[in-house]
């Protein structure tokens, strides 16, 4: 699984095809936010945690991931697929009638991969800090890791969660966030302003980190830092930058591709703009 | 009439506590979280025999909720404390995601339900719960009547796989059931059983359906008196073999008339054996400030309402 640099490329670009097959299909789903995470989760599923595809909740003995910001279901999928939970093929049942891969992910549907269900919004740095306690408890060393959005931190519980964590030492969390900037109904700065997210993180007593999400090899060299920072008494948070709906032309950095379908037309100028690395599902 | 006495009186939550402390003896994947209310909940001797087995999360009900769905991953059986008002209504999307849709096996443990808190008034009061939480799929509910029984019960959810909403009180009630009884989850316990009204009663109101049990059979009517203390899972043979000898319901409980114990049985009767009932609890109303018996009298949960229904029930009842 510890693929490199050149070879995770190679990996985003075919879960980048995915992500907007896969919305094009149901004519659902938000394909800004998994394009502009794609290089994280496939650095994260590929390279940084130690995990097994032969699924068990528990997870015990192996690092585990929790996403929080449900809404970007596509990259997760596409991710675990690639990564092995369970066949390709299925990423066509995506949001549809029957479908293990419901519109948000969740543990109702027994999809391999999932631990918990997401989609109403910020709850999952709360229960990545009970997996993190649980791991301390089980004296189970390996770590636990989440992804929340940036528009995501407007919601309260995770201001809860971040005074939690520090004040019980829980140094085996590494958090990140996607700061594009963007939410649904438009740029944050305009919806609800963030401000410093570094200086904010910090005062709650995070040890704070940034990377460009889009930059492979930046984030493949943050992420081995960040596991270097653990066990330190801190829990880390890594502020990622991203454009929103990075790899397809049209929908870089725009809030209005958060939760749209492309049309035909769309679909193919997309898909003409990244490259086929590992044969479509 | 079955003769039920009591030498002694304890508030159900401190058998909460009692049974914390011997669930986590037994099982070392029992864990507790509290939102800064930890003598309210009696977990203290819990926290002074597992002290690495506790989480205080201050006042962050909805992050204690999320903490404690991550803890089952791993294998823990979390417990969770506070007032029912903020261990449901508070957190219902934590609990509908993190917990129930998540099918976590999280332990919801909230005291100070009902009316009975009394002085605080009705935002530290619950009147809603059994309602909200029943509604939610795979939850398990449960309302004991005395401290053995939630000492009993406490026990009996820590040993069952799944999320179980755990109801209870602040206030001094008679002991009346035994200290070494069997908890079954789903099981209605027959308290007293009789032929001309079934009277189904939940937490400590199944104390007040005795008393007026006691005083019914003086008047010359003999009923049968169940305890319900799942409401969900309910108990549909107990209830319906009950009915189909009786004719006719009251049921008891300090919650809204809507959506609690009594909308499940005339849920199940009305597709099953509809039958004459009668309602004691609070008629779609909040709570106010007052002394627990001051409120029991005001708003008719108490074994002089439950007489009442029964005889207006009675007049209701078909004949064949």
């Amino acid at each position: 699984m510890n693929k490199n640099v050149d070879e995770l490329k190679q990996v985003a670009s075919q879960v980048r095809r995915d992500i907007v097959r896969m919305v094009h299909g149901c004519q659902s789903g938000h394909p800004g936010g998994s394009l502009g995470c794609t290089d994280f989760l496939v650095a994260l599923y590929f390279n940084a945690m130690k995990h097994d595809p032969a699924f068990n909740m528990d997870g015990i003995g192996e690092d585990l991931f929790f996403l929080s910001n449900g809404h970007i279901s596509p990259v997760f999928y596409s991710v675990l697929a690639h990564a092995g939970y369970f066949d390709k093929a299925e990423l066509a049942t995506f949001r549809k009638l029957n479908s293990r891969l419901q519109g948000h992910p969740t543990t109702h549907e027994h999809l391999p991969g999932v631990r918990i269900a997401s989609g109403s919004l910020g709850q999952g740095l709360s229960v990545a800090i009970g997996a993190a306690l649980a791991k301390k408890l089980n004296g189970d060393e390996r770590l636990v890791y989440t992804l929340h959005g940036d528009g995501e931190l407007q919601e309260g519980q995770i201001w809860e969660a971040a005074m939690f964590a520090p004040h019980h030492k829980v140094d085996n969390l590494i958090a990140t966030v996607d700061v594009n900037g963007q939410q649904i109904d438009g740029p944050t700065e305009k919806i609800m302003s963030l401000l410093d997210l570094a200086a904010k993180w910090s005062a709650f007593g995070w040890d704070v980190m940034t990377m460009n999400g889009n930059d492979m090899a930046d984030v493949v060299q943050t992420l081995a830092e960040a596991k270097s920072r653990t066990g330190m008494g801190k829990p880390i948070v890594i502020l990622m930058a991203t454009g929103m709906g990075y790899g397809v032309d049209f929908m870089m950095g725009s809030h209005k591709w958060h939760g749209v379908a492309p049309n035909d037309e769309q679909l193919a100028a997309a898909l003409a703009q990244l490259e086929e690395s590992l044969g479509d599902y | 009439m079955k003769k039920y006495t009591y030498t002694d009186k304890k508030d159900t939550r401190s058998g909460f506590g009692a049974g914390l402390l011997e669930a986590g003896k037994r099982n070392d994947k029992v864990v507790a979280l509290c939102a800064d209310l930890i003598g309210s909940l009696k977990m203290a001797d819990f926290i002074k025999e597992f002290p690495e087995r506790f989480f205080q999360t201050g006042i962050a009900e909805a992050n204690m909720m999320g903490i404690a769905a991550g803890l089952t991953i791993g294998g823990k059986i979390p417990f969770t404390g506070t007032f029912a008002n903020f261990s449901t209504g508070r957190v219902y999307d934590q609990i509908r995601q993190s917990i129930a849709y998540s099918d976590k096996n999280v332990k919801i443990c909230a005291s100070h339900a009902g009316l009975t808190l009394g002085e605080d008034g009705a935002t530290h009061q619950i009147l809603e719960d059994i309602g909200l939480m029943k509604m939610l799929p795979g939850m398990t509910v449960i309302n004991p009547c005395d401290y053995n029984q939630t000492k009993a019960a406490t026990i009996a959810i820590a040993e069952y796989e799944g999320p179980v909403y755990l109801r209870f009180g602040r206030p001094v009630v008679p002991i009346f059931t035994d200290a070494d009884q069997k908890f079954e989850i789903g099981k209605a316990w027959m308290v007293n059983e009789g032929a001309d009204v079934s009277i189904f009663a939940t937490g400590h109101l199944v104390w007040e359906a005795i008393q007026a049990g006691e005083q019914l059979a003086e008047m010359g009517i003999d009923a049968e008196i169940i305890n319900i203390h799942t409401i969900k899972p309910l108990d549909a043979e107990a209830v319906l073999k009950s009915v189909a000898k009786t004719g006719c319901v009251v049921t008891a409980e300090e919650h809204n008339r809507l959506g609690g114990l009594g909308d499940s049985i005339a849920q199940l009767l009305a597709v099953n054996n509809p039958t004459p009932q009668e309602y004691v609890a609070v008629n779609d109303s909040f709570g106010e400030s007052g002394t627990p018996e001051q409120l029991m009298t005001k708003y008719g949960l108490d074994a002089k309402h439950i007489i009442e229904a029964v005889q207006r029930v009675i007049k209701r009842k078909k004949t064949i």
